[in-house]
């Protein structure tokens, strides 16, 4: 489909996943930030700004948007980091969390002042064709991110990326499949369930 | 499972316009088990990114970790302490107070991201948390909250007329001078967290505008609410 081509030039992470030692690390560093140790955020920036950095790439497409959404997201992580729960997730999801939110708040803004200018888009769309869940890199993350969408429906698979990477409201979703908006609500709804449950997530 | 449900998966990937949201952070301060889905389902969306990870450019990373040296980390949000000090202390007790406090100071998860209590409610209860309220006749009421060191503001409407048809309420955060949109409204009896830092506004203001909102303000906002004026 044409909003999910890729961005140029994905280099591989160079981080895992949050499992086991590295997600404790994660959470360590987020509570040492909230004290305001400077180095603590350093070491959580470089475990984590590739996959923050690619996420908003995907979502606005810009790199110097994604730029600036990063700059935000990562300065908001610092000054919250004290609202970070260990207990309630981790550190990692927590910081996505932030940075999608900024990348959907940024695109929709630039939407509403553009109107969507035809130029904007030819400028910022890329020219591969690769559909972004597939296009998973060699790690054993990403491996696992893979086995788990192939799991998908195509339906539910097209409805998730749309709202996560395409950065679209469920409602948006619904008149670009043409389904009713409950369809969409609950294709989004399911296909993340499958995707936690193939993935093992604990909630 | 009644509709709201459902809403789970969209509102866990921000795939929700901002009424939704509103909606949906009320439903989730009454809801344990779409708290519990919504945490398990943005959990999943954050491995998503493992597929997709770019390494951002050095200069980024100076520039991050310069701006973070200007920026205090907030404190944890406290809930009021059950002071017992005057209380003849058992060692036991003093224990359980002690967790106690420490459970209070961890609060859950960013405001935004607050399952047990919304961002609406945690402003409202923070200890600088100031109001202006304004009376529209015969159209209602409506009184924003703002908490600066929540960087935050909420709108409360009370019978509130619905905007003409076709048409929709916006809210503004004046920024320097300027009025930044921060999330549209329906009116009637509701509660509405103000997209956008409020702890820079001088003023928030309702307008009317063409459904969708817009960028900027046509009409003289219906409601001002000037922050130096809060108490």
């Amino acid at each position: 489909m044409d909003h999910l081509k890729s961005v140029p030039g994905g280099a591989s992470s160079p981080e895992g996943a949050p499992s086991g030692d590295a997600a404790a690390r994660l959470a360590f560093l987020m509570q040492r930030s909230s004290r305001g140790d400077e180095a603590a955020f350093a070491e959580l920036y470089d475990a984590t700004s590739a996959r923050a950095y690619g996420l908003a790439l995907r979502v606005v497409r810009n790199p110097a948007h994604a730029e600036e959404v990063l700059q935000e997201a990562f300065l908001d992580a610092w000054r919250t980091s004290s609202r970070f729960d260990p207990t309630r997730g981790s550190a990692i999801g927590w910081l996505l969390t932030i940075v999608h939110r900024k990348a959907v708040d940024r695109v929709r803004s630039a939407e509403a002042s553009t109107a969507r200018d035809s130029t904007y888009h030819r400028e910022s769309r890329p020219v591969e064709h690769d559909s972004t869940l597939e296009a998973a890199h060699a790690s054993l993350e990403a491996q696992r991110v893979r086995g788990a969408v192939a799991g998908l429906t195509a339906v539910q698979r097209e409805a998730v990326e749309l709202a996560f990477f395409g950065g679209y409201t469920h409602t948006e979703v619904a008149t670009m499949l043409d389904v009713p908006v409950g369809t969409a609500k609950t294709r989004i709804r399911d296909g993340l369930i499958r995707l936690r449950d193939a993935m093992g997530v604990g909630s | 499972m009644s509709d709201i449900h459902k809403l789970t998966g969209a509102y866990a990937l921000d795939a929700v316009d901002d009424l939704e949201r509103a909606a949906f952070e009320r439903h989730l301060a009454e809801c344990e088990d779409c708290r519990d889905e919504v945490a398990s389902l943005r959990e999943t969306a954050a491995l998503l990114a493992d597929s997709v990870a770019v390494t951002p450019p050095p200069s980024l990373r100076a520039s991050v970790l310069t701006g973070i040296t200007h920026v205090r980390p907030l404190p944890p949000i406290v809930a009021p302490s059950r002071r017992a000090a005057w209380f003849p202390l058992l060692v036991a007790a003093s224990i359980v107070a002690v967790l106690g406090l420490a459970a209070a100071v961890w609060q859950p998860w960013t405001p935004s991201d607050n399952p047990s209590l919304t961002v609406a409610e945690q402003v409202l209860r923070a200890p600088d948390a100031q109001s202006v309220s304004i009376d529209l006749g015969d159209k209602g009421r409506a009184t924003v909250t703002r908490s600066k060191s929540l960087h935050k503001a909420v709108i409360r409407t009370e019978d509130m007329a619905p905007a003409p048809s076709g048409q929709t309420y916006q809210l503004w955060l004046q920024q320097r001078g300027d009025m930044v949109s921060a999330g549209l409204m329906e009116g009637g009896t509701e509660e509405i967290v103000l997209d956008g830092d409020a702890a820079t506004a001088s003023a928030a203001g309702v307008t009317i505008e063409p459904a969708g909102g817009s960028e900027k303000p046509n009409l003289p906002p219906v409601a001002l609410f000037d922050f130096s004026q809060a108490t």
